[in-house]
């Protein structure tokens, strides 16, 4: 089974952002990480990969810096890599993203694609969704679990708010993964030293087909604002009513 | 992170993989640990499957090969769980191996390399005595040839991984008195005649076993002697600069940590009506901590590129050993003095640096032997 599994290079959450004064872009540090909730796509793809004798291919949007989030992958033992890096796809909408990892995806073959639900960064959470329609394949969201049924399909228990569908799709399909569905291994020392041998292509917009035009620009970033100060319920012994009554208003209870 | 002069990609890499496992295998469970004084042994396979559990060993033998900065990596990233004692512990073999992986024979390091490179068998150093510990060359454990054995009389103490290591790297000896006659034998601890205590009970390294070991008419194979006999002082001499620089790294680690706890609380806790980081004395006191690490740290770093370029360190090793302990002294007690009464209490993280800190400035060569070393060298 060919599976691409989409992955994203983001500033490490650990070290503060910094805003470029003009474009309000994120400055995107020569070293990035790779995006925590990748983690799981990229190890739900290697196991369905070692049960089929299949390959994992990483397909990735983002200025490469020194490469180290999509190393961080490939050390946990993916394939190969294909990073679309292109200046003209800065502040590219999820459209536009979507295109450029549907072009990416289309250009090396697949037959199963994994992507997270959304990244860590940018929350847009409609770009797995948008790369199936491209690719013109179904998409079967929000897997807690993934497994392959006995005619070759692909079967997930999909995340409900009252507890979880079985859903199933022949191949080619899209599936994203919930963060949890499975235990991420980790970039081992053997591992990281082989992923420096490992394939990594990078690629511009003409190479997958997109010519990207400014759909969307960012006008003015304003601070979070301080956090109030919260209101103090002094317990005569109806303290409890009162704050039920508080939670039943904020529609949490 | 940032030192690149010293790390590079493939460093951090590692050490991303490092953290990541700390804080997802260690973190959670090192108070408990602490508390039980003792960690699971599953914990140095899992550091072997990893490859941080032998970290600049040969692949052949299971390692995973990497320069000197690949070892400061893994000490100091396991070090930021915030147990002196698992690390300790689970770094016993980077002061067992060495000597066996450059004097041993090659049966002798298939023999003694893989099978704790794989984390199946735990290696400990045995080199202090009851007797006295930083007399090195005065050592009266006893090893008398008799055909193909030795015959082992004497006991060692505060031996780190003591009670469940399963082979020591022991220094023993087999001449006249002096440097001259002693040797370095690798007995493993189901030999007839091997004992060992329960653990001792320490001031700090909780999670450590620490114990002292006894050799009663022990009957060791010759073919477990390593390098030539009576040259055993060279080599624990050259394995102490390793330590030693180990023992640094770990100070700077206890510093950071304690100073990093510090910074958190002064924002957080009021006095007088006004975040104690608002208080002056606290404010000038938490740069004097800063500085201290900053400069320990950017110190010892210079020191292990020059050992990496195999340059002989051993007056600046020395002096990074005195400085680094010194700098965490400092650090430590300032930083139960911040948390105040807080800082006197168990569940608070400084409590225990501070604890787990004072064997820094003892352990792998007293702050004294390393001033009567550097004296040496430069009158």
């Amino acid at each position: 089974m060919r599976i691409a599994v989409c992955v994203k290079q983001i500033p490490d959450p650990a070290t503060p952002y910094e805003l470029d004064p003009d474009s309000h872009y994120v400055v995107r540090p020569n070293d990035q990480v790779l995006d925590d909730t990748d983690r799981y796509g990229v190890e739900v793809a290697l196991q369905l990969a070692e049960a089929t004798e299949g390959s994992v291919t990483l397909v990735s949007m983002s200025p490469s810096g020194n490469l180290q989030g999509i190393r961080q992958a490939l050390a946990m033992g993916a394939d190969k890599a294909v990073i679309v890096d292109d200046e003209s796809l800065r502040g590219s909408d999820s459209l536009t993203t979507a295109k450029v990892l549907a072009g990416a995806i289309q250009r090396e073959g697949f037959d199963l694609v994994i992507a997270g639900t959304e990244s860590t960064d940018g929350y847009t959470g409609v770009v797995p969704q948008q790369v199936a329609e491209l690719l013109d394949v179904p998409s079967l969201s929000f897997a807690k679990k993934v497994e392959l049924a006995e005619d070759g399909a692909v079967r997930i228990e999909r995340q409900t708010a009252a507890g979880y569908d079985v859903v199933q799709s022949a191949v080619p399909v899209l599936v994203t993964v919930t963060s949890g569905v499975v235990e991420p291994r980790y970039p081992t020392f053997k591992g990281i030293m082989q992923a420096k041998s490992k394939p990594v292509d990078t690629l511009g917009c003409g190479d997958v087909g997109v010519s990207p035009t400014t759909t969307q620009t960012i006008q003015a970033v304003e601070p979070v604002p301080a956090r109030e100060a919260g209101e103090i319920v002094e317990d005569d012994g109806e303290g409890y009513a009162k704050i039920v009554a508080m939670l039943e208003q904020v529609k949490v209870i | 992170m940032g030192f690149d002069r010293y790390f590079t990609d493939d460093h951090e890499l590692i050490r991303r993989t490092a953290r990541q496992w700390v804080a997802a295998e260690i973190l959670p469970n090192v108070d408990e640990w602490e508390e039980a004084g003792t960690f699971p042994r599953d914990l140095y396979r899992r550091a072997a499957e990893i490859g941080i559990l032998g970290v600049g060993y040969p692949a052949e033998y299971g390692g995973s090969p990497g320069d000197l900065f690949m070892q400061v990596v893994a000490w100091e990233e396991i070090a930021r769980s915030g147990s002196g004692g698992l690390g300790a512990s689970l770094g016993s073999l980077h002061i067992a191996l060495p000597p066996i992986l450059k004097f041993g024979t090659d049966e002798q390091k298939e023999r003694f390399l893989p099978s704790v490179l794989s984390g199946e068998r735990i290696a400990a150093l045995a080199v202090t005595e009851p007797g006295g510990g930083s007399d090195v060359a005065g050592l009266s454990t006893t090893a008398v040839r008799y055909g193909d054995e030795y015959l082992v009389n004497g006991a060692k103490t505060f031996i780190t991984s003591g009670c469940r290591a399963d082979q020591y790297t022991v220094a023993v000896r087999t001449g006249g008195e002096g440097h001259s006659g002693i040797s370095l034998l690798v007995i493993e601890a189901e030999t007839p005649g091997f004992s060992r205590s329960e653990p001792l009970k320490k001031m700090g390294w909780w999670a450590s076993d620490t114990a002292e070991l006894f050799f009663d008419d022990c009957r060791v194979p010759r073919a477990n002697l390593i390098g030539p006999e009576n040259m055993g002082f060279i080599a624990i001499m050259e394995n102490f600069q390793k330590e030693r620089l180990q023992m640094s790294i770990v100070a700077n680690i206890t510093a950071e940590l304690a100073l990093q706890a510090c910074l958190a609380y002064v924002t957080e806790r009021e006095a007088f009506g006004r975040p104690l980081a608002g208080f002056q004395v606290l404010r000038h006191k938490l740069v004097d901590m800063a500085t201290k690490v900053e400069v320990s740290r950017e110190y010892t770093y210079r020191v292990a590129a020059r050992m990496a370029e195999g340059e002989d360190q051993v007056t600046e090793v020395s002096m990074a050993k005195i400085f680094s302990t010194e700098a965490s002294d400092f650090v430590t007690h300032e930083a139960v003095q911040i948390f105040g009464g807080y800082g006197y209490m168990r569940e608070y993280l400084v409590e225990r640096l501070y604890r787990d800190n004072r064997i820094l400035s003892i352990g792998g060569g007293t702050t004294e032997i390393m001033k009567e070393i550097v004296a040496k060298r430069i009158l």
